[in-house]
């Protein structure tokens, strides 16, 4: 345990865990078909670059990441009510539909 | 006094708006009289004005009405206003006179017809149109009743449309004129381009075209060029070569419109443009007075050697017309203002008789109007035979009546003008014009009025005879289908013999015909103080009119020679066609105006719709190529282009995702750079 009370975590591992969390996110999103699945990628996108504001808020001892956190949190949520709204609604006309059937916008 | 010059075009504008919302109501003849009261009312007015401007000194009579900015667009001010001044009051003066005459003429004459109301609304809207043409201070509103005037002339031209040769004569006005009105627009473009203004004289807002310090700051180049685009204006209005063409076509009118709008005054506008602007054309290069004066010469004589050919009796008179207007360009080419303005009136004097007369004639005829069917009817129609008589010999220049002291004003003028031998030239076309013209009026006066009645023949023949015989003459005019022949719808029981028409006819032929005797005392040769007319156009023309200097001998045997002349020519058409001694000289030529339609409807119908038709191929191929092919090029881009739209949101994220590498590699580098 000596081993792991002398670890100190720094900002670095928090800045690293948000960059592969985001990693994973865009790959996720590049790679899955499911909707939902996609949107789930998207929201950990986001909670990423909300841990990446929060640590260098407090490397930089500035309170103004912390406060960027709250606005992407309120974005995040509208979004959720209307993407979540549009996947549900979609999910009825076409069930098991995948992102690529859905591709009406097609030239 | 002079206030009330609004009210001149006013009045027939109010009777226009009237009978057009209630003639059909008002109806025969109640519709006719209103009318005529309009008219005479704005007579009464123009005269009140001119005893308002006749009290004034002479180098006051200018007065300007602006009755509002009509058009007030950046530098370009325009103002509907009326310009008071000796020679617009004296146009306006004829212009009333006469039209009232031939409203009240009209009465009669339209007396049946189921369009009598319409009539009278185009007649009205004719007269407040010439009287703004003649009383506008800027060239805008001149060009608006030039509009006006040539839009009555079509609706009265093809007033009987439902005859498709009348319809298209008055479609055949319209067009040519266009041509004209192509000149008179560029003329005012170029009057704004280079002085800014299109006002004949300063007033408080605008700075005069006309004034001597804005024609200082005009080239001899741009004056020219403006003069010379209004002459194609005036050429075009006014029935000169090479646009006369309609003229003659738009007898096929009602004959009063014939009288009032293409005799007295709307064909003579042309010739009122040009005096009106004699400032400009006299600051301009004298080239062009010296053609105007040709073209006048040779359309004097061009259309004079047609006449004496003619049969229809309006197509001698039209001819007629288009060679006395002639003249009348010939004395404005050579600065001879005021001869001019005199010929226009004596003529309008005479030739509104002449045409009343030959449309009194066609009434009592039943619609007959070729004069080798007529003979001898000075016996059934007396007043109108004696009147007519009195035209003959006022256009015919005989002593003393009117046309002698006008047309013998512009020879003298001619004939003194000096510089170059062509006024020479000039003088003896006018004056072998003037031989004919009393050839052909006597030619006509005789078959009409003198001789064997030709139409006893044509009426006993009896019904089918009549057919054939109107089949042959339709066969015989079958080369000459541009001689149309306008012919009422028939209104009248078929009476054989001729009868004198109703009293609204003839009084105005009687007023007519004193005027046309006594009009000649306006401007007397004899002293500067018998000059009525000069003196009166004094203070407008007196310094671009040319001055002659001739003795008092020579002016009176040059007078006194051409009248001889004039009455050598009667006796040898006497010798012609009275005692039928001499066989008639009618050639072919001369019969069909010397192919001169022909050759344009040849031209226009062979090369030219050719031409046309390469055009309208330029247009499909070049033209309207270059906006589809604009159109086709963007829709094959974009059909490539659009593939790039795949719908897949993966792609699109794909996207986002380079362009923020992209984006956040260009940062990194620019930072570390």
């Amino acid at each position: 345990m000596t081993v792991l009370a002398d670890l100190h975590v720094t900002e670095t591992w928090y800045l690293v865990l948000g960059a592969v969390l985001f990693t994973i996110g865009a790959t996720g999103l590049l790679v899955r078909r499911n909707p939902l699945v996609m949107f789930m990628c998207i929201e950990l996108m986001l909670n990423a670059v909300n841990l990446t504001f929060v640590s260098f808020a407090h490397a930089l001892d500035d309170v103004g990441g912390q406060a960027v956190v709250f606005f992407v949190l309120v974005v995040a949520a509208a979004e959720v009510v209307v993407g979540l709204g549009i996947i549900v609604a979609l999910m009825r006309k076409h069930p098991g539909a995948t992102a690529d059937d859905i591709a009406t916008l097609k030239g | 006094m002079l206030d009330l010059v609004w009210l001149i075009p006013a009045l027939p504008l109010a009777g226009f708006l009237v009978l057009v919302f209630g003639g059909r109501r008002l109806g025969e003849p109640i519709a006719g009289w209103f009318a005529t009261l309009m008219c005479g009312g704005a007579f009464a007015a123009t005269v009140v004005v001119f005893i308002g401007l006749f009290n004034k000194s002479p180098d006051q009579r200018q007065f300007q009405q602006v009755l509002f900015d009509w058009l007030p667009v950046g530098g370009l001010k325009v103002q509907l206003g009326f310009l008071v001044d000796p020679l617009s009051i004296a146009m306006a003066l004829f212009v009333t006179g006469i039209g009232t005459l031939i409203h009240l003429y009209s009465i009669g004459y339209m007396h049946g017809d189921p369009k009598f109301s319409k009539f009278f609304v185009y007649m009205n809207l004719f007269a407040f149109s010439m009287l703004m043409l003649v009383l506008g201070n800027n060239l805008l509103v001149t060009f608006l009743g030039w509009e006006g005037v040539g839009a009555c002339s079509y609706f009265l031209v093809s007033f009987w449309f439902s005859n498709e040769a009348n319809a298209s004569a008055g479609k055949k006005a319209f067009i040519t004129n266009r041509i004209g009105d192509w000149g008179f627009m560029l003329a005012m473009f170029l009057a704004f381009a280079s002085v800014g203004t299109l006002t004949y004289f300063s007033n408080g807002s605008n700075v005069g075209l006309l004034d001597q310090g804005t024609l200082g700051h005009l080239t001899a180049y741009t004056a020219t060029a403006i003069a010379a685009l209004l002459f194609i204006g005036a050429v075009g209005k006014s029935a000169q070569l090479p646009l006369y063409i309609w003229l003659p076509d738009a007898m096929a009118g009602p004959t009063p419109v014939s009288a009032l709008i293409h005799a007295a005054t709307m064909v003579t506008s042309g010739v009122y443009l040009m005096v009106r602007i004699s400032p400009v054309l006299a600051h301009g290069y004298t080239w062009l007075p010296a053609t105007i004066a040709t073209v006048g010469a040779i359309t004097a004589l061009f259309a004079a050697t047609i006449a004496i050919a003619q049969n229809d009796i309006k197509k001698v008179l039209a001819y007629s017309t288009v060679s006395q207007l002639g003249y009348m360009f010939l004395a404005v080419g050579s600065g001879a203002y005021v001869a001019a303005i005199f010929h226009m009136i004596t003529h309008a004097f005479f030739k509104a008789l002449l045409f009343l007369g030959s449309g009194s004639v066609i009434h009592g005829m039943h619609d007959e109007q070729d004069m080798r069917k007529m003979g001898g009817l000075r016996k059934y129609m007396p007043v109108t035979a004696v009147t007519f008589i009195i035209g003959w010999l006022a256009i015919a220049g005989i002593f003393p009546f009117a046309g002698f002291w006008s047309k013998d004003e512009i020879l003298l003028n001619a004939w003194a003008h000096g510089g170059s031998p062509l006024w020479k030239v000039l003088w003896f076309v006018g004056l072998v014009t003037a031989l004919l013209t009393a050839y052909y009026m006597s030619r006509q006066v005789f078959m009409v009025f003198f001789g064997k009645e030709n139409w006893r023949e044509a009426a006993t023949a009896g019904g089918e005879a009549e057919q054939s015989a109107e089949a042959t003459a339709a066969e015989e005019h079958a080369g000459e289908e541009h001689v149309t022949v306008a012919v009422a719808p028939s209104r009248h029981d078929a009476h054989p013999e001729p009868h004198e028409s109703a009293w609204t006819m003839l009084l105005p032929l009687v007023v007519l015909a004193a005027l046309s005797t006594f009009g000649g005392l306006v401007n007397l040769p004899f002293s500067d103080s018998s000059r009525f007319l000069e003196r009166w156009l004094a203070p407008v023309l007196e310094t671009t009119t040319r001055r002659v200097d001739v003795p008092g001998v020579v002016q009176f045997a040059l007078a006194a020679g051409t009248c001889l002349l004039c009455a050598l020519a009667i006796v040898v058409a006497a010798r012609v066609y009275l005692q039928h001694k001499l066989e008639p000289v009618e050639p072919e030529l001369f019969a069909h105006g010397w192919y001169y339609d022909e050759s344009v409807s040849a031209f226009v119908g062979g090369p030219g719709e050719e031409a046309f038709e390469q055009t309208a191929e330029f247009d499909k191929g070049v033209i309207d190529g270059a906006v589809n092919g604009v159109g086709t090029l963007v829709r094959a881009t974009a059909t490539r282009l659009r593939l790039a739209q795949t719908g897949y949101v993966r792609n699109y994220a794909l996207g986002i995702a380079v362009g923020a590498f992209i984006l956040i590699g260009l940062f990194l580098t620019r930072a570390v750079g």
